[in-house]
């Protein structure tokens, strides 16, 4: 059972730099864990602290933004598989990631783990660059239902992209695994061939 | 019209295809390791599920085992732990396990190949984006995340929408120093890190066809350093020869039907794809990347690209990774003293890469100010190298040869680079801190590492090698 997505009106985070690999999200030292949780605590954990684990100025220290919504710098989360990325992502309290550009295999970890990967154009994503930085308080609004998603405050919009199973898998909260299971008989033909 | 490699592999291995759902698609091998694999047995155990397939799963320890003295217990806690959890697991659910201590330890993308598991035609999944390694058989091979994890060890299936195809072509003669490694860095040094996003790729041209195994593994394990969802080659007589007679290779007449269909695995001349990009051998150089991603690369005797050159938008991105670097505009690669060098990790860990850098080392010293580690990429490939002698021409050279493991490449271990320093990496990923908390990092091609090992700066290996001592 996945958790279910359906609308998230916010403000926002602000991450303008490109190609933010998943080693950044949450650096390899910190994959120890057996279990899902506590990966927030280490989101970002060397553009957050330093080597003495003093507070660097970083965004997330900012006290001037907070929100459900992290909006970041095309190709985003390249590099590594690891689903901690996403789990890192959700545990801090983010429910949507905008960006120009995703990596693949994080967009698909962030679907399975009900963090929507938004993809908007370069254009639509320096206005919101620009909504936030002069105004910190800016929210943006994110309906999955009609996959769009607009500055609150102008109302401007656009419209984004989703594997449409997938939306109906965040909608609803539907786990892949029952949808492969449900082809158990083609499984076993496909075996027996 | 014709069939790309890619279309044949998919389509034989679809379960099930319905307009509006992704493909449910078979998947032949599933290897696991200890990091991404421990909340995909917790899911099983919640959700009440078995492991459909167990004898097509294959589990290894690799990416925080220590490199040293592996016969005692690994002495830090939490990497203890979990791969104590993952033994724990395979018995529970009864996977096949190559511990420590295993002859068939190593790393997931070198054990697979070198135990003839992974062969043309088949499907793998690893938790663990470097999987596109095992696409050099003619393969689909994917990286994926904890949860397909668990949606594979439940159901031997993986949900997948079908990428876009691309062909990349090298043609021409390499320059004497140039190997596998410059190849893929060069091609990502054009594209970009996001060059390869949504995309299978196929490389082919007569300079990715004369390749050993080794070095097409090389070029499909970096595929997705440019976003791409799995690298693959058409396999051919190298291929095969490669395969036959390893421990798990089919024999006999399995032998005889398998390469029967292995043989009509390749593009069909009229196959369409959706992009094909075509590269000269003669263009490339020893590579070597200055910045903190893989497209961060140059020709090792370039300077550093100066940010006014940089497009507008991405100007703050690139001074801050030149800044993280310790690098200026303009600058030169050539002479820049490194402190470490390491030879290793998935990308450049099999007996061919070892093999060239002890034939390289042979009556030369490391530099004095420089700490080099060697780290064969599997138990096997570490008693290969002692059969062959090796360990001795390391040690002669001032570097102990150290036992399997991902070790620096990604630093989960006790083999971290320390604050500051710089690194020559045989590895994948130039990213930020990858090799320890402010580390910076060179990737190279192993002669390209070695050479700096030796000099203590970055060098042009053409300047110390005459041509004949390459060859053979």
């Amino acid at each position: 059972m996945t958790k279910i997505f359906k609308h998230v009106q916010s403000t926002v985070v602000p991450l303008p730099i490109e190609n933010i690999d998943t080693d950044q999200i949450i650096p390899a030292r910190f994959l120890k864990a057996t279990t899902r949780e506590g990966f927030g605590n280490n989101l970002f954990r060397d553009w957050r602290y330093d080597n003495q684990e003093n507070p660097k100025d970083f965004v997330l220290n900012h006290p001037t933004y907070s929100g459900k919504v992290l909006v970041a710098g095309k190709n985003f989360g390249c590099g590594s598989s690891r689903e901690h990325a996403a789990w890192a992502i959700v545990d801090f309290g983010f429910d949507v990631v905008v960006s120009s550009f995703f990596a693949d295999i994080f967009k698909g970890n962030a679907l399975n783990n009900g963090l929507l990967p938004v993809q908007v154009s370069d254009a639509f994503l320096a206005k919101i660059f620009e909504a936030v930085f002069a105004d910190p308080l800016t929210q943006v609004d994110v309906d999955l239902e009609n996959q769009v998603i607009s500055l609150a405050s102008t109302g401007e919009q656009e419209s984004f992209e989703i594997n449409a199973y997938k939306k109906a898998c965040l909608i609803n909260g539907y786990d892949d695994i029952d949808y492969i299971l449900s082809h158990k008989a083609e499984i076993e033909a496909f075996e027996a061939r | 019209m014709g069939q790309t490699l890619f279309d044949k592999i998919w389509d034989a291995h679809v379960v099930s295809s319905k307009e509006g759902f992704p493909d449910v698609l078979y998947i032949d091998t599933h290897f696991i390791h200890e990091v991404t694999s421990p909340q995909a047995f917790d899911g099983l155990r919640k959700a009440g599920r078995k492991v459909l397939r167990p004898n097509k799963t294959v589990a290894t320890a690799d990416h925080n085992v220590p490199t040293w003295e592996q016969h005692l217990p690994i002495k830090e806690e939490l990497s203890r732990f979990q791969v104590e959890t993952l033994a724990k697991n395979c018995k529970e659910f009864g996977i096949e396990f190559y511990g420590l201590g295993h002859p068939y330890q190593g790393i997931v993308h070198i054990i697979g190949p070198e135990l003839g598991i992974t062969r043309p035609g088949g499907t793998y999944v690893c938790g663990d984006s470097h999987t596109s390694t095992h696409g050099a058989f003619g393969a689909i091979a994917f990286g994926i995340g904890t949860s397909q994890v668990e949606q594979v060890l439940a159901t031997q299936c993986l949900l997948q929408s079908r990428p876009k195809r691309m062909k990349i072509e090298v043609n021409g003669k390499l320059q004497f120093g140039v190997g596998a490694k410059d190849i893929i860095l060069y091609i990502i040094s054009q594209i970009t890190a996001a060059g390869g996003t949504g995309y299978a790729v196929e490389y082919a041209g007569d300079t990715i066809r004369s390749l050993s195994m080794e070095g097409r593994m090389t070029v499909c394990n970096m595929s997705i350093e440019m976003g791409a969802r799995c690298g693959l080659i058409a396999p051919d007589e190298t291929t095969f020869n490669y395969v036959k007679g390893r421990e798990f290779a089919p024999k006999g007449e399995e032998w005889d039907k398998a390469l029967a269909y292995w043989e009509t695995l390749y593009s069909d001349e009229d196959a369409q794809f959706d992009k094909v990009l075509s590269f000269r051998a003669e263009d490339i150089e020893p590579m070597i990347t200055y910045g903190t991603n893989p497209g961060m690369g140059i020709g090792v005797t370039q300077h550093v690209p100066a940010t006014k050159d940089i497009d507008a938008t991405e100007q703050l991105s690139y001074a801050n990774s030149l800044k993280y670097m310790g690098l200026q505009d303009d600058q030169l690669m050539l002479g820049k003293e490194i402190d470490y060098v390491f030879i290793g990790s998935c990308t450049n860990a099999r007996i061919e890469d070892l093999r060239q850098v002890a034939k390289f080392l042979k009556g030369r010293k490391k530099a004095d100010n420089v700490t080099v580690w060697v780290v064969p990429g599997s138990k096997q490939v570490e008693q290969q190298a002692i059969a062959e002698g090796l360990d001795k021409v390391f040690e002669a050279a001032g570097i102990p040869l150290r036992e399997p493991g991902c070790s620096a490449c990604l630093a989960m271990n006790e083999d971290k680079i320390p604050a500051g320093k710089y690194c020559v990496s045989t590895s994948n990923r130039n990213f930020e801190g990858r090799q320890g908390p402010n580390s910076r990092t060179f990737l190279a091609s192993p002669l390209t590492a070695a050479a700096a090992a030796v000099t203590g700066r970055i060098t042009d290996i053409r300047e110390l090698l005459q041509e004949e001592e390459l060859v053979g």
